[in-house]
């Protein structure tokens, strides 16, 4: 059975197009990640699906019924927020038990799956607290619980984890990736940041200016990126375009080259001077300045001594490197 | 970084300024009460002194007190402005929530429409409204107050709470809304209370006018039994002889009720001031 499925949604705020005829279907137990810069419309995709936003046209289907006129209560969907948008006046326990109260569920079965979800969370000594005295992360825990609780068919995620610090959101990332496991559950993540992409999906779709421009899987998507964007959108540091200091490029294309397909060699094809350094312990950034004035990291495996200002020979293998053409569509190498 | 501490002098100069404004803010209060406490003649002879064993006496709250009327007006005063304030934060709030949250064709201008009325005074139309009370028969009503006093709050309480509602995190409504919460529900118990410190500035702006008012009552509701205080203390106002024991024990006793709502407000009124700038 299929979670989810979009047919032609469009969504426009009165003259400006947002969502652009988006198909999309997402299978049971599957998790999709949404990603793409600010502004792209995948967070009003997310929201078009949970019916805060009603589509301006085509039909958005839920575990297979067609949902575009039930309210977002009604859509068998949980959703957790950017900013965890817990009730302040409740505590935790009231937090995560009032959407079952409203759905008119009997008490014993709200404490029962309250419980349930805290235990699940180790959220037990908490739950008489009000959300304000909890910290960020436990704030957090809190949110997926209250859509937990409600056991639906699909849980939709917007950006969980930007406002929590580096290391709680490791581990928050490394719960929600845990969570899919045991509940084998639909989920739409949607993220800015692609390493949560990369990391927690099963399938991602790249959006850019309300278009899905790619769907696949996180290592699909990095290895044969279908155009320049999800190319250069997916992978840190990014992937380098060189359009002129590669010989032998028809004008107008552009080669691009991941930072760690490059390499120090003594005559290679690309020469330029290093303008930065990163030394990150476990890898070394070089920041490179063609001879030809285009810019381009390389990266080290491993700690580099090379310094700020030395000259350096880069190379490449040829089959790592991708071909785009004047519309920034992906070519293949022989028509390169 | 020493520069931007306070030193002893500057502390010593910004406390001298606040304490003379305090004093001079306070004078006329001050005045006025010491005054109800004296004689008449000793309110003239030397209005600044205090009442002394010679000049002490409670004339003037006898007299206001023998005006059996007295604790009706200030029954109706307190009516008046409580039903007020009660109806302005209510249809204001809910307008102000509507304005700021729904999308719909006209909403800018609807907004300009509701706060247009800050900008011309009620007062203008008074005999369009007394004309309306007259053919309605709410003429000496306290209903024909309540309403008028409605009409006048509500521009400035929809401009300054639908800026405070566009605020309130959307996420807690949508997830109000996921939960399965009524719009309502969502107002009330949702947004409501964290517009709290907003709904007491409204309140603090609005009620003091509302209790001091003499002119609506005068034309709508002069009627014995619906006088205001602000009304029923202008019988001791004489064309030629002026009570002014009277006068003033009734000014004194009148500002009593207010420092009560003032005092229940002004907790939320400083944190509404302060909200922007502490988090």
């Amino acid at each position: 059975m299929t979670a989810l499925k979009l047919e032609n949604v469009n969504k426009s705020f009165g003259s400006v197009h947002v969502l652009k005829d988006i198909n999309l279907t997402v299978e049971d137990g599957e998790f999709v990640v949404f990603v793409g810069p600010s502004g792209c419309g995948k967070s009003t995709l997310l929201r078009v699906i949970a019916g805060l936003e009603d589509a301006s046209s085509g039909t958005v289907a839920i575990g297979g019924d067609v949902v575009n006129t039930v309210p977002p209560a009604k859509r068998g969907i949980a959703m957790v927020f950017q900013s965890y948008a817990l009730y302040p006046h409740l505590n935790v326990k009231d937090n995560m038990g009032l959407g079952l109260k409203q759905e008119g569920q009997a008490k014993p079965v709200v404490e029962e799956r309250v419980t349930k979800a805290s235990k699940m969370l180790d959220l037990d000594k908490y739950l008489t607290r009000r959300p304000a005295e909890l910290s960020g992360g436990q704030r957090q825990r809190v949110a997926i619980g209250r859509a937990i609780v409600r056991e639906p068919k699909l849980f939709l995620f917007d950006e969980p984890l930007s406002n929590l610090d580096a290391a709680l959101r490791m581990n928050t990332r490394v719960e929600i990736a845990a969570l899919h496991r045991t509940l084998s559950a639909s989920m739409i993540y949607v993220t800015h940041d692609q390493i949560e992409a990369m990391t927690l999906a099963d399938k991602i779709v790249v959006l850019r200016d309300g278009r899905i421009e790619q769907v696949g899987s996180p290592l699909e998507l990095y290895n044969n990126p279908g155009n320049r964007f999800v190319a250069g959108f997916l992978g840190s540091p990014s992937m380098n375009f060189l359009e002129r200091s590669v010989p032998g490029l028809r004008p107008g294309h552009t080669l691009g080259i991941r930072p760690e397909h490059l390499r120090v060699v003594d005559h290679g094809r690309i020469n330029g001077e290093v303008t930065y350094v990163e030394r990150l312990g476990g890898d070394t950034n070089l920041l490179v300045k063609t001879d030809e004035g285009e810019r381009l990291t390389l990266r080290l495996f491993g700690q580099d001594l090379t310094p700020v200002g030395a000259h350096v020979s880069l190379d490449f293998d040829d089959a790592r490197a991708f071909h785009f053409d004047e519309r920034d569509s992906r070519v293949a190498l022989e028509a390169a | 970084m020493q520069a931007a501490r306070q030193t002893l002098s500057t502390r010593i100069g910004s406390h001298g300024v606040l304490i003379l404004y305090t004093l001079i803010a306070l004078f006329p209060v001050f005045v006025i009460v010491t005054n109800s406490f004296k004689t008449r003649r000793a309110i003239f002879r030397d209005p600044l002194a205090l009442p002394d064993e010679e000049s002490f006496s409670l004339i003037g709250y006898e007299t206001v007190m023998k005006q059996g009327d007295f604790f009706l007006y200030f029954q109706n005063s307190m009516i008046v402005t409580v039903a007020s304030l009660f109806f302005i934060l209510l249809f204001g709030a809910m307008a102000a929530f509507a304005l700021a949250e729904y999308r719909f064709k006209g909403n800018t201008l609807m907004g300009l429409y509701l706060a247009l009325g800050i900008m011309i005074p009620i007062r203008i139309g008074t005999v369009a409204i007394l004309e309306m009370m007259v053919s309605t028969g709410l003429v000496n009503t306290l209903w024909a107050l309540i309403l008028v006093y409605t009409a006048q709050g509500l521009p400035l309480a929809v401009f300054i709470l639908s800026e405070f509602m566009r605020g309130v995190s959307d996420d807690l409504k949508n997830a109000g809304r996921i939960d399965g919460l009524s719009e309502y529900k969502i107002f009330f118990r949702l947004v409501l209370p964290l517009v709290r410190p907003a709904m007491a500035t409204v309140a603090v702006f609005n009620m003091i006018p509302i209790w001091n008012d003499l002119w609506f009552p005068l034309i709508l509701a002069p009627a014995e039994e619906t006088k205001t205080l602000t009304l029923g203390s202008q019988v001791f106002i004489g064309q030629f002889v002026t009570d002014w024991n009277a006068v003033l024990s009734a000014l004194s006793l009148a500002i009593l009720p207010v420092m009560v709502l003032y005092v229940i407000f002004s907790r939320q009124l400083i944190r509404g001031i302060t909200s922007g700038a502490v988090k």
